[in-house]
């Protein structure tokens, strides 16, 4: 179809969509034309950039075989996107790439960096190639352009989404790891906190305190806190909440390990500390709970 | 709705039902108090397993029927909380504070048994 054979409704003022048809033609011409000449120049323009990379002390935490086979896939890819448009697919591919590489310790500005420098390579072979013709350089860059940012984009979000995902993952992993109720006796659970608490994980707490309170049928537990470096006022108030929630299920409980600094905030914000039993260590809570229970330790020998 | 009272000895068993409405504890908060008075009993034990949520006039009412009992010389224990309920509870600072409470029948029973034998 040429110019002339385009019969288009008039869309009003703003636009021609007879020249914007024939520019998108125009364009995509010419996106086909860049795209030959970076898969003829394939082997160079690789080895060019792999240069580069190494030259900015990009990567560093791959070998030059890592790197070199990355950069393989990484440059068909980008050259794929750049002439069938599929950012998706391009997505996908820089999340499975980021997938392998972020447990390496490739950083985001390395990733960002290389993709960079991989755009610089190809548009300098391009300024080379169309030296002679000017105007037809202005063209091929407003085609290029446009799509090269897109990729750098695409795979610098995939990249961070990636991360992102990590991130969560490891989050729950800790999550999970960090509230264990734990029965020491018959009757007698131990719960002990480590880290920082959130209103979440306080909440996550309390319900699994709760559901072991009634599994195991316990009439005492002991909280102890100290991993636990500081606390604000929604949490102090989580703690009571727990407490006086074990007692509507027939549990005591004792809280042990309280640091010299939350024992300050928790006296400053005036948390009503008559609900609560608190013992200085967890050896002593455990000693309390033991007589609450009827239980009396004897030492019989000496350790072997 | 009917509430059914067992008697065990010298204590009352009242086991609360899943939707009991406002009138319902209105009548049960009498009527506990008057199965008390006419079999003398020591204690009663509530049985709230079956109540999956206890709103803040289920609570209030809760506290008061132990209160009235207390004035008649026994004990009261609510056993069966269930750990969401709980939960819920203490977000709306409903404490039943004041009030014991046990696990279940059996630790609401072993309780009220160690109490009164130590009396003796």
């Amino acid at each position: 179809m040429s110019k002339r054979e385009i019969t288009l409704k008039d869309s009003g003022p703003r636009s021609n969509p007879t020249v914007d048809l024939a520019r998108s033609e125009e364009s995509t011409e010419l996106l086909r034309e860049l795209v030959a000449h970076l898969r003829q120049n394939r082997t160079q323009l690789r080895e060019e950039w792999v240069l580069r990379i190494s030259e900015t002390r990009l990567l560093t935490a791959m070998t030059k075989e890592e790197i070199f086979a990355e950069a393989t896939s990484v440059y068909d890819s980008y050259v794929e996107a750049l002439e069938t448009e599929a950012f998706e697919a391009l997505q996908a591919y820089a999340r499975n790439l980021s997938e392998r590489i972020i447990p390496r310790g490739v950083e985001t500005h390395e990733v960002v960096g290389i993709v960079l420098l991989l755009r610089d390579v190809l548009a300098r072979s391009l300024f080379a190639k169309y030296q002679t013709d000017f105007k037809k350089l202005n063209r091929i860059l407003d085609a290029y352009e446009p799509a090269a940012n897109r990729i750098a984009n695409t795979v610098a979000v995939g990249f961070v989404q990636e991360r992102e995902r990590v991130i969560r993952q490891q989050q729950e992993a800790i999550r999970e790891l960090s509230t264990p109720v734990l029965q020491v006796r018959e009757r007698l659970l131990i719960l002990p906190i480590i880290g920082v608490i959130d209103p979440q994980r306080a909440r996550q707490l309390t319900e699994q305190l709760l559901r072991g309170i009634r599994t195991n049928r316990a009439k005492v537990v002991v909280i102890d806190i100290t991993g636990v470096a500081a606390m604000d006022l929604t949490v102090a108030n989580n703690l009571v909440q727990t407490v006086e929630a074990s007692r509507l299920l027939g549990a005591t409980v004792i809280v042990t390990g309280l640091s010299p600094e939350i024992a300050q905030t928790l006296v400053t914000i005036g948390v009503d500390l008559g609900k609560m039993n608190t013992v200085g260590d967890l050896q002593g809570g455990i000693e309390q709970a033991e007589r609450l229970l009827g239980y009396k330790v004897e030492k019989l020998a000496e350790p072997r | 709705m009917e509430v059914p009272i067992l008697k065990q000895g010298a204590f009352l068993i009242a086991t609360f039902q899943a939707a009991l409405s406002d009138a319902d504890l209105n009548q049960l908060r009498l009527g506990l108090v008057q199965q008390v008075v006419k079999y003398r009993s020591q204690a009663v034990i509530v049985d709230v397993t079956a109540m999956d949520v206890m709103d803040s006039f289920a609570s209030r009412t809760l506290r008061e029927i132990a209160h009235m009992i207390r004035l008649r010389g026994a004990e009261t224990v609510i056993v069966g909380i269930q750990p969401e309920v709980a939960f819920a509870m203490v977000q709306l600072g409903l404490t039943l504070e004041g009030v014991a409470t046990a696990l279940d029948l059996e630790e609401g029973l072993a309780y009220l048994l160690q109490k009164f034998k130590n009396i003796d």
